[in-house]
């Protein structure tokens, strides 16, 4: 198990000065790690969405690992609930449980199921896995919001091949009817999905116009660039009377080399060779897990 | 007595009652509010009714969310949607995840009438019942409906009510007060025991005073929550009657049947009859033509009861 040290750094707060791509390259690790040492779940698409959750965990909600249930704290749904692995290692990092215990994805007993179980973890806000509802519960909380009179925020994530079941739409009209400006969906569009392209299996696109036309405020980013990221939350935040939907180009198996736009990484877990090769892809320049070390070691 | 209602009328009058005494209720429903009797409630708290349209699988979801922040959350359609389309989203959204969702679905069973066969659900029993942590409950008057409305609000988590579109008799009066979970043994008998939920109830008493006319001495029992079952009185009633039907207007697979025959076999075997429709698709007509054809009457459950006592020699 000495292969698995994940370490107990934390970020407590917003990132601050501390670079998010050094958070982000520790998250994408654990996500490896975890799945390796699961040889089960889904790598590809937490890869792909890991800056997104970067983002959002350590520069942009308003939270309070320490008081999970704080009435006022922004909530993020992860309704693509097979990315569960970038959620669990997102909190771990952020100060909601110890990171050791992330090596315990997919185990019996674990909290850290293979999609996430509200209740089971501090900082889960919704269970979520079968696709299509954790959008729907996001509209669910964002109402709660208005009803209350609060200023959280709801930020929803949406996979793009998700976007195939009826009832995300069925929340993107509802909130558009209801005007729920406090709602931020994002979705992961990397393109693929279980058995090939999304164009080809079943297509989404226009993913844009889509949204638009049901009444949504429409951004594009780029969703591996936390400037991008930052610029289009900063105008959904400012865009009033409707929600905002940040769609984020990304790469599947994003810093992985063999796992870069495979679908076939969507939900198959690395072996030792394959593992070792993945955390040399996402060593910190400068250390001894860096690539150039790595081939040092291996001598 | 009270008067005769629909419990589905009770209900939409109870929500309204009570609007003010619990600040967090907030009630959705899927464009049939008039017809769920919800309508009731938005007349009194406007800005705590949810219209979700005619999307149902959003309805169930959008209501996880809200009783995620901290909302008592009543969502009411027709059972067959409710229970039916929205199946999944109840197990994995609700119940999964424990949420204070009530889901109050109603036109359940034959008596929606002429509307037929796709918006009669005779299922929604045994979905329900199936999946863990969900209380299900089946009033069969007024005033039980407005206790169970109650009753839902004070118990943490998620609660199927189960409504119907006919008026029915009144059982109770105003005011009774119920021991929750429990079932209400309304008439006391040695013979047989006929266990009836929802619209049944009624009909298993009239059938118990005509048995009692050939000197046979009927049980009824009112199973209004059917889940988690009081299986001790069910118990009680096999070692005392030594036979038992059951009536409801449900499939007899998997319903209130199922539910007290598994409970039975499984501790103190008796023949348990079913009075229910017979594993077949309703069809349009009135609710008492439809009651009539597919069996759901006094004198079927009085032809039950009968043959319910010959076969306990066979045991």
């Amino acid at each position: 198990m000495s292969q698995l040290e994940m370490g107990a750094q934390q970020w407590t707060g917003p990132a601050g000065n501390f670079p998010l791509t050094d958070i982000a390259r520790q998250l994408r690790r654990d996500v490896i790690n975890m799945v390796w040492a699961a040889s089960s779940g889904h790598p590809g698409g937490s890869l792909s969405c890991t800056d997104i959750l970067t983002y959002l965990f350590y520069q942009e909600m308003k939270l309070r690992p320490q008081e999970p249930a704080w009435p006022d704290r922004d909530r993020f749904v992860l309704s693509k609930g097979h990315a569960a692995p970038i959620l669990y290692a997102s909190l771990a990092r952020r100060g909601y449980f110890d990171p050791a215990e992330l090596s315990t994805l997919r185990q019996l007993d674990s909290r850290l199921q293979g999609h996430p179980h509200y209740g089971a973890l501090p900082g889960i806000e919704m269970s979520t896995g079968s696709l299509g509802q954790g959008g729907s519960t996001a509209v669910g909380m964002a109402l709660a919001g208005k009803l209350d009179k609060k200023d959280y925020r709801i930020f929803n994530l949406w996979g793009d091949g998700e976007l195939e079941e009826g009832l995300v739409w069925e929340s993107v009209m509802a909130a558009a009817h209801y005007k729920l400006d406090n709602l931020t969906g994002f979705v992961d569009w990397n393109g693929l999905q279980i058995d090939g392209p999304i164009t080809q299996v079943m297509n989404p696109e226009p993913i844009d116009a889509k949204f638009r036309a049901f009444g949504w405020h429409v951004e594009l980013a780029d969703g591996h660039d936390f400037e991008s990221l930052a610029k289009a939350v900063a105008i959904a935040k400012a865009t009033k009377g409707q929600p905002t939907l940040i769609l984020c180009k990304t790469v599947k198996g994003k810093g992985v080399s063999f796992m870069e736009n495979q679908a076939g990484w969507h939900g198959s877990a690395p072996n030792d060779a394959q593992r070792l090769q993945a955390l040399a892809d996402l060593a910190d320049p400068g250390t001894p897990g860096d690539p150039a070390a790595q081939k040092e070691v291996n001598r | 007595m009270a008067e005769a209602i629909a419990t589905r009328a009770a209900y939409g009058r109870c929500l309204a009652c009570i609007a003010d005494k619990y600040p967090q209720l907030v009630v959705m429903d899927a464009d049939l509010s008039k017809s769920t009797m919800t309508a009731d409630f938005k007349k009194v708290a406007p800005e705590r009714f949810i219209n979700a349209g005619i999307a149902e699988n959003n309805m169930v979801c959008m209501a996880g969310g809200l009783a995620a922040s901290g909302k008592i959350v009543f969502v009411s359609t027709f059972a067959m949607f409710a229970a039916g389309r929205s199946y999944e989203q109840i197990l994995n959204t609700v119940c999964i995840s424990g949420l204070n969702v009530k889901i109050a679905a109603t036109h359940a069973g034959l008596t929606v009438g002429e509307d037929g066969m796709s918006h009669q659900m005779l299922t929604d029993i045994a979905l329900m019942r199936s999946i863990p942590e969900l209380r299900v409950m089946v009033p069969a008057d007024g005033v039980e409906t407005e206790a169970m409305v109650e009753e839902a609000i004070r118990t943490p988590g998620p609660v199927y009510i189960r409504l119907g579109r006919s008026k029915v008799p009144a059982l109770y009066d105003e005011g009774t007060e119920f021991e929750p979970g429990k079932i209400r043994t309304l008439r006391e008998g040695s013979n047989v025991t006929l266990a009836a939920c929802g619209i049944m109830v009624d009909k298993a008493l009239q059938a118990a005073e005509m048995l009692a006319q050939e000197g046979i001495y009927a049980r009824v029992l009112n199973v209004s929550t059917i889940k988690p079952l009081d299986k001790e009185t069910i118990l009680e009633a096999a070692h005392e009657t030594g036979a038992i039907v059951t009536c409801e207007e449900h499939s007899i697979l998997g319903g209130l049947g199922g539910a007290v025959a598994e409970t039975v076999a499984e501790s103190w075997p008796v023949p348990v009859l079913r009075v229910g429709i017979e594993d077949q698709f309703g069809q349009s007509g009135k609710p008492d033509e439809l009651l009539e054809l597919y069996g759901l009457t006094v004198h079927h459950i009085v032809e039950k009861a009968v043959k319910a006592i010959s076969l306990k020699k066979a045991f």
